[in-house]
């Protein structure tokens, strides 16, 4: 085929899937970083590999999506996640009553959930607040938040994908309605120069709102940060979900000799700048303590904040809805010809984000090309940087 | 909430320059602030070419590794007031070429690492009095070794032989040989037997104090020269007898 030139903004996870994608596509592509490789919001999530459970009541489309790319990212990035299974625990007679709609929920996304005495629970996780009343198995899993999508990379690059890091987006360039070059700058050496290319897409998160002001297009998109605490300490060998629709601080995910405690959320007007909310991490510590007492006593390790991309009223949605939990939208709709951007979503789904934005891609190129990456097995993440 | 503002005095290069010079800048930190947060603030607010590495903000990618006041440290855990100095002093690690201000270029570090070939998942040691969950065979968890390269930039060897296999990667074979996990370990065991392997260490334990993830590279090194004494004295009297 004729190799287009695809150009890719931003380095986090979905960044790393779609070059993947591409790659096997056959495209010629070249991704920017501005920083290190999973410096934005990806390498500082929560770190659960979602089975999906937790949208399994309420928002059954991101709960199958959740499953079914969690058992994905099972077979092709062997090795990378720690299998220990989750469990969300009942610690009130509401939460144990909700359990039935739970359990039938999840099975009827096709998630298998388990149910638990409250006996069975502590002799699992003794860690766990003594008063619990029964729990739920789930394949939720544990995944290094920067490693697993290293992979991504890794392969992408020694299939012959260009990652340029620390190369930061500073203008485009159009010709007529059509986006024809970006304008980058070099932190290495401070000079700038250009890169052209056919197709342009931002995989830039919370900051894709910032890289459509550049184009001159509307994404909807305001940065949501969340507080996480890490302590040290392995206090629990499955990721513990509080049992109930979503709040704060209900999930601990242990990870290494770490257990992870979040998270929260709010708004804020730049990505760049999050703050650390002090009652923020106290609501960690107080519920996180709820689940597993341990949290309150064990050693604190770090307390950070990430930013989601939260797709809401920042002005019409004009973009074309692939998914209600994420979004490709095609500027074509707004005039803007040759710019693409893909948004939401979450670290667990980056591979069914990567297929659904490539196939936009290959369908505004006029192309038909199959996807390869649900068997295509990933190379370590340790060949990134050889 | 104590509030302070803190002089950083950053090594800075950009390729094409002769030499790293430093370039002091001023930013307020409060008691949560990490030393990685303040360069981030510094990055944003005052000059947007500074570049460092950074992923997790909690010691887990193991990116962020830097030289703090000339000590080893991973910025994302260490808070600018409890430093205790009105300056604080970042710089590069030692030991590797450096690309740009303060990120260094990791590929001679996973060169020797990868040749190990350690898996990355190990069995978990903790808990180990909690029951099994059904459909599980063992619980499991990442290794402690967060490949930051800080051991590297601590050890006095690495710094004058290039070709001394170093901390980390001497510390991922002693891990392979003490859990196989489907991976040969004699010609591991062969590999560090050498002169640029764990008979080159000096065993002043540098290594120990800079590692920030409980992996004693040091003591690791250790192990592996009673493994091979152990193996040598088999070879000698055992095993076979005289037959
Ligand atoms: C608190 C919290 C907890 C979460 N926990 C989980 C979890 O447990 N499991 C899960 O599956 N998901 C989780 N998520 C969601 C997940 O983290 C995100 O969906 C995912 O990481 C987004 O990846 P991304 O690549 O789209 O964005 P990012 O990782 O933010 O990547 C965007 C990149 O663009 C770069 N960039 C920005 N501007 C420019 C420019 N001008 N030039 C060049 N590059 C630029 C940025 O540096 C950044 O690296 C969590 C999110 C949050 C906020
Ligand atoms: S103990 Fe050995 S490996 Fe560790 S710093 Fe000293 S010389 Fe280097
Ligand atoms: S052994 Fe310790 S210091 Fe060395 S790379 Fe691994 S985690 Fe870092
Ligand atoms: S940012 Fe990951 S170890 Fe510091």
């Amino acid at each position: 085929m004729a190799s287009f030139h695809a150009v890719i903004i931003g380095g986090g996870g979905t960044g790393a899937a779609v070059a993947h994608d591409l790659t096997l596509r056959g495209y010629k592509v070249t991704l920017v970083e501005r920083g290190e490789v999973t410096s934005g919001t990806t390498g500082r999530h929560h770190g659960l590999l979602h089975s999906g459970a937790r949208y399994a009541v309420k928002d059954k489309e991101s709960a199958v999506e959740c499953i079914d790319e969690n058992m994905i990212l099972r077979r092709i990035a062997p090795g990378s996640f720690e299998l220990n299974d989750g469990l969300f625990v009942a610690l009130t007679e509401e939460e144990a009553n909700y359990s039935h709609e739970f359990i039938e929920a999840c099975h009827e996304c096709g998630i298998p959930a388990r149910r638990l005495s409250a006996k069975e629970v502590l002799a699992c996780e003794p860690n766990v607040n003594p008063d619990v009343i029964m729990g739920v198995q789930v394949p939720d899993a544990t995944m290094d938040a920067m490693r697993m999508p290293l992979r991504f990379f890794a392969t992408a690059k020694h299939s012959g994908a260009t990652i340029k890091t620390y190369t930061e987006v500073v203008d485009f360039i159009k010709r007529g309605n059509a986006v024809s070059a970006i304008r980058v700058r070099d932190h290495t050496t401070n000079k700038e120069y250009e890169i052209g290319g056919d197709i342009f897409i931002s995989a830039a998160g919370a900051w894709s709102g910032k890289i459509g002001d550049m184009v001159g297009v509307e994404v909807p998109i305001r940065p949501s940060p969340g507080v996480m605490l890490a302590v040290r300490g392995r206090l629990c060998n499955m990721v513990i979900n509080r049992l109930h629709a979503s709040g704060d601080g209900d999930i601990i995910v242990p990870q290494r000799a770490l257990s992870v405690v979040g998270t929260s959320s709010w708004v804020v007007d730049d990505p760049d700048n999050l703050g650390l909310p002090r009652d923020h991490i106290d609501m960690m510590i107080k519920y996180g303590s709820e689940l597993i007492p341990g949290v309150r006593t064990a050693p604190f390790r770090a307390a950070w904040s990430a930013a989601r991309p939260l797709i809401g009223p920042r002005g019409a949605d004009t973009g074309r809805e692939l998914s209600r939990t994420f979004k490709c939208f095609d500027h074509a709709d707004e005039g803007v010809e040759g710019f693409v951007t893909i948004t939401g979503g979450k670290a667990t789904t980056l591979r069914g984000m990567a297929e659904a934005t490539a196939n936009v891609v290959c369908q505004k190129m006029g192309l038909e090309i199959p996807c390869g990456t649900r068997e295509f097995t990933l190379l370590p993440h340790t060949a990134y940087y050889a | 909430m104590a509030e302070q503002i803190i002089e950083f005095k950053v090594q800075r290069y950009k390729q094409g320059q002769p030499a790293p010079t430093y370039q002091t800048f001023k930013t307020l930190c409060d008691d949560n602030t990490t030393v990685l947060v303040a360069l981030q603030d510094i990055r944003r607010d005052q000059d947007g070419s500074l570049v460092l590495r950074h992923s997790c903000h909690h010691a887990s990618c193991g990116t962020c590794g830097m030289r703090v006041n000339g000590k080893e440290e991973l910025g994302c855990v260490v808070k600018v007031l409890d430093l205790g100095t009105s300056t604080v002093t970042v710089e590069p690690m030692r030991n590797m070429p450096i690309i740009s201000d303060l990120v260094v270029n990791m590929e001679p570090f996973y060169d020797r690492y990868n040749a190990v070939g350690m898996p990355y998942v190990r069995q978990s040691e903790y808990l180990d009095e909690a029951d099994l969950a059904e459909g599980l065979e063992a619980y499991q968890r990442y290794e402690n070794c967060i490949e930051c390269n800080l051991c590297v930039s601590g050890c006095p060897i690495m710094g004058s032989d290039e070709l001394y296999l170093g901390p980390a990667t001497l510390a991922a074979a002693r891990r392979v040989i003490e859990e196989p996990r489907g991976v040969p370990t004699k010609p591991l065991l062969d590999w560090v037997d050498s002169e640029n392997g764990c008979w080159r260490c000096h065993v002043a334990y540098e290594c120990n104090t800079a590692c920030p993830s409980e992996v004693y590279p040091g003591d690791q090194i250790m192990a592996l020269r009673r493994d091979l004494t152990k193996r040598k004295f088999r070879g000698l009297f055992g095993r076979g007898g005289k037959g």
